[in-house]
């Protein structure tokens, strides 16, 4: 049980029953849909921007329980950051569910280490990124759909049939 | 049968007659390994099943003592590959009951088998206008090359609907099959749920109108034992890697006169019988549609897994199969807020559910870390998801090889799943 407690730690299991700022955001001024066409997760991130800053963030979707718990983070991760703040956290968070398994969690994530365990999991990557790469598209204020299977080869990319 | 079973597992209702399912175990190394500590209980079987000892041998020798290339030297070796490869053919031949060997084409898989008829024998004959029929069951393999021909031919893609149980409606496909039909492209059994279509029927119907009719056999070979004679389909597919063989193997059977009237999928060495820079002649078939250096390893070790298919009388697999089906069906009926998703009354082992809230990936990676391996997501069944209001579904497919205990095994990881998220 104990890797299986390490993937879903609490904070996870909490996060995906009762996930935060989870609703479509009024007054939002960019948005951006993410999906996944392997496990079907699928989720729209809301932004209000106020020139850099990301003033406020939100989500809605459906997906797995990593997947819903790392929206959730997310947008508590980075409402108030400015967009490159947000960008390097996002950097931390991706070194860190694609890093060596064992290697301790980067410096300064804070409550988003509980993911660390991801890296055991490739087929969890995607799941866990989802909504960094959706943030990333809607604070870029492209229109279209993201999805993890366009993603490079290599990078989170553990395609299964 | 070989032997009548002797001995059977502990607390094991009696297998049926004959299917010793403890020694048919012994033939297939993985099924001693462990996953994460725990034994693999291996039930992802319509995505790739596991090799005996004797395919995985036989390619062995193979590279070791008998590589050449085929159709090409005259020393030994390549004589003996050459004979092996083509032994191979006749091994596949007698498997599905082909009239004659040349009507066994060696490809990749069933996917490059659908790419070939729609590439060769649609783009040649297929019109604007002209509708090809398939359901809403099928593989994106038996969806995508047709898309692909509508596209260059302006022919139309038409599906038979299901109903809720995932059974195909039938007075449906009768109204879709029309005089501007020119193709039907169904599977025999759905990856997705496990239906077994009425194909016989299906094939039947289509003829009375003059159409045509390619099976994709790709989970119904495995489980099945098939005459392509006596179902009189024009074209059958399937992959060597679900029935017990080595990947990158497949087979396209279409009857001989089909084959002659194609035109080549792709040109090269073998194909052809003579080239000059004017004219080349084609080889006569299958070569015509085997261009290039094929996988000979892959061919001689998917004729293996026939001889080990016919060694343990295969035709009893499906008995016992629906043993394990009805067993695993009772099973998981008894956990709470789970839902079997594919109820068809004809089913192969497959056992397709969901859980409530409880998204099939998270479902998967608990059982995973129980040592069980299922498939979770969309199957490669984009559009059946869609007509089931689904995102994804979990899927435990069975073969002849698995157990009533794997799944007990698997139905006490499911509870497991329920501590976690319930
Ligand atoms: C019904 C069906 N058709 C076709 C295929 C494609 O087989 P392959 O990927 O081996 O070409 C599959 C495999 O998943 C299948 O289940």
């Amino acid at each position: 049980m104990s890797e299986l407690s390490e993937l879903y730690q609490e904070v996870i299991l909490d996060h995906n029953k009762q996930p935060r700022n989870y609703r479509k955001l009024e007054g939002a001024n960019h948005h951006a849909e993410g999906y996944n066409p392997l496990c079907g997760d699928q989720i729209t991130v809301y932004l209000k921007m106020d020139g850099d800053k990301i003033e406020d963030v939100s989500f809605v979707g459906s997906g797995c329980a990593i997947s819903k718990a790392s929206s959730s983070m997310m947008t508590g991760a980075v409402k108030g950051k400015t967009k490159a703040e947000a960008e390097a956290v996002f950097e931390k968070f991706h070194q860190m569910v694609t890093g060596k398994p064992g290697t301790p969690a980067p410096e300064n994530i804070g409550k988003l280490a509980v993911f660390s365990g991801v890296c055991e999991f490739p087929s969890r990557v995607k799941c866990a990124s989802l909504a960094w790469h959706t943030l990333r598209s809607a604070m870029e204020g492209r229109d279209e759909t993201i999805s993890t299977e366009a993603e490079e080869a290599g990078d989170d990319a553990h395609p299964r049939r | 049968m070989s032997q009548p079973a002797t001995h059977n597992l502990p607390n094991a209702a009696p297998a049926p007659l004959g299917w010793d399912v403890r020694r048919i175990r012994g033939d297939f190394p993985i099924l001693r390994e462990t996953v994460q500590g725990k034994p693999l209980v291996y039930l992802d079987n319509a995505a790739s099943s596991q090799k005996p000892r004797s395919v995985i041998d036989r390619v062995q020798r193979y590279y070791e003592r008998e590589n050449a290339n085929i159709h090409r030297g005259v020393h030994l070796l390549s004589e003996k590959a050459t004979e092996e490869y083509e032994h191979a053919r006749s091994k596949l031949q007698h498997f599905i009951n082909a009239k004659e060997a040349r009507e066994i084409v060696f490809v990749r898989g069933a996917t490059e088998a659908i790419n070939l008829v729609a590439m060769t024998y649609g783009l040649k004959n297929f019109k604007a206008g002209d509708e090809i029929l398939i359901t809403n069951l099928e593989h994106h393999s038996n969806i995508v090359p047709w898309q692909m021909l509508c596209e260059r031919t302006g022919a139309i893609l038409k599906v038979v609907p299901i109903n809720d149980a995932g059974e195909l409606l039938l007075d449906e496909f009768e109204k879709l099959l029309t005089e501007k039909t020119k193709i039907v492209a169904v599977n025999h059994v759905s990856n997705g749920l496990g239906t077994i279509n009425p194909i016989k029927w299906i094939i039947d119907k289509a003829h009375a109108k003059g159409v045509l009719v390619l099976i994709d056999g790709a989970q119904s070979v495995p489980h099945l034992k098939v005459d392509v004679q006596a179902l009189d389909c024009d074209f059958f597919v399937f992959s060597g890697h679900k029935l017990f063989g080595p990947t990158g193997i497949g087979v396209l059977y279409a009857k001989a006169a089909l084959l002659e009237a194609m035109p080549p999928y792709q040109g090269g060495g073998d194909m052809i019988s003579a080239v000059t820079f004017e004219k080349t002649t084609y080889n006569v078939i299958p070569y015509k549609f085997e261009a290039g250096t094929p996988n000979i390893a892959g061919t001689i070790g998917l004729g293996a897994a026939v001889d080990y298919l016919n060694s343990i009388c295969f035709g009893g697999a499906a008995a016992y199969e629906h043993e394990l089906l009805e067993y695993g069906t009772g099973l998981l009926s008894e956990i709470p807020g789970l839902r079997i998703v594919g109820t068809a009354k004809e089913k192969a082992s497959v056992l397709s559910f969901v859980m409530g809230e409880i998204h099939p990936h998270d479902i998967g990676t608990v059982l995973d870390l129980e040592g069980v391996a299922i498939r979770t997501g969309h199957h490669c069944n984009m559009p059946l998801m869609k007509r089931l209001g689904l995102p994804a579904t979990a899927r435990a497919s069975m073969a002849f090889y698995n157990t009533k205990e794997e799944l007990d095994v698997l139905a006490r990881a499911l509870r497991k799943v329920i501590e976690v998220f319930g």
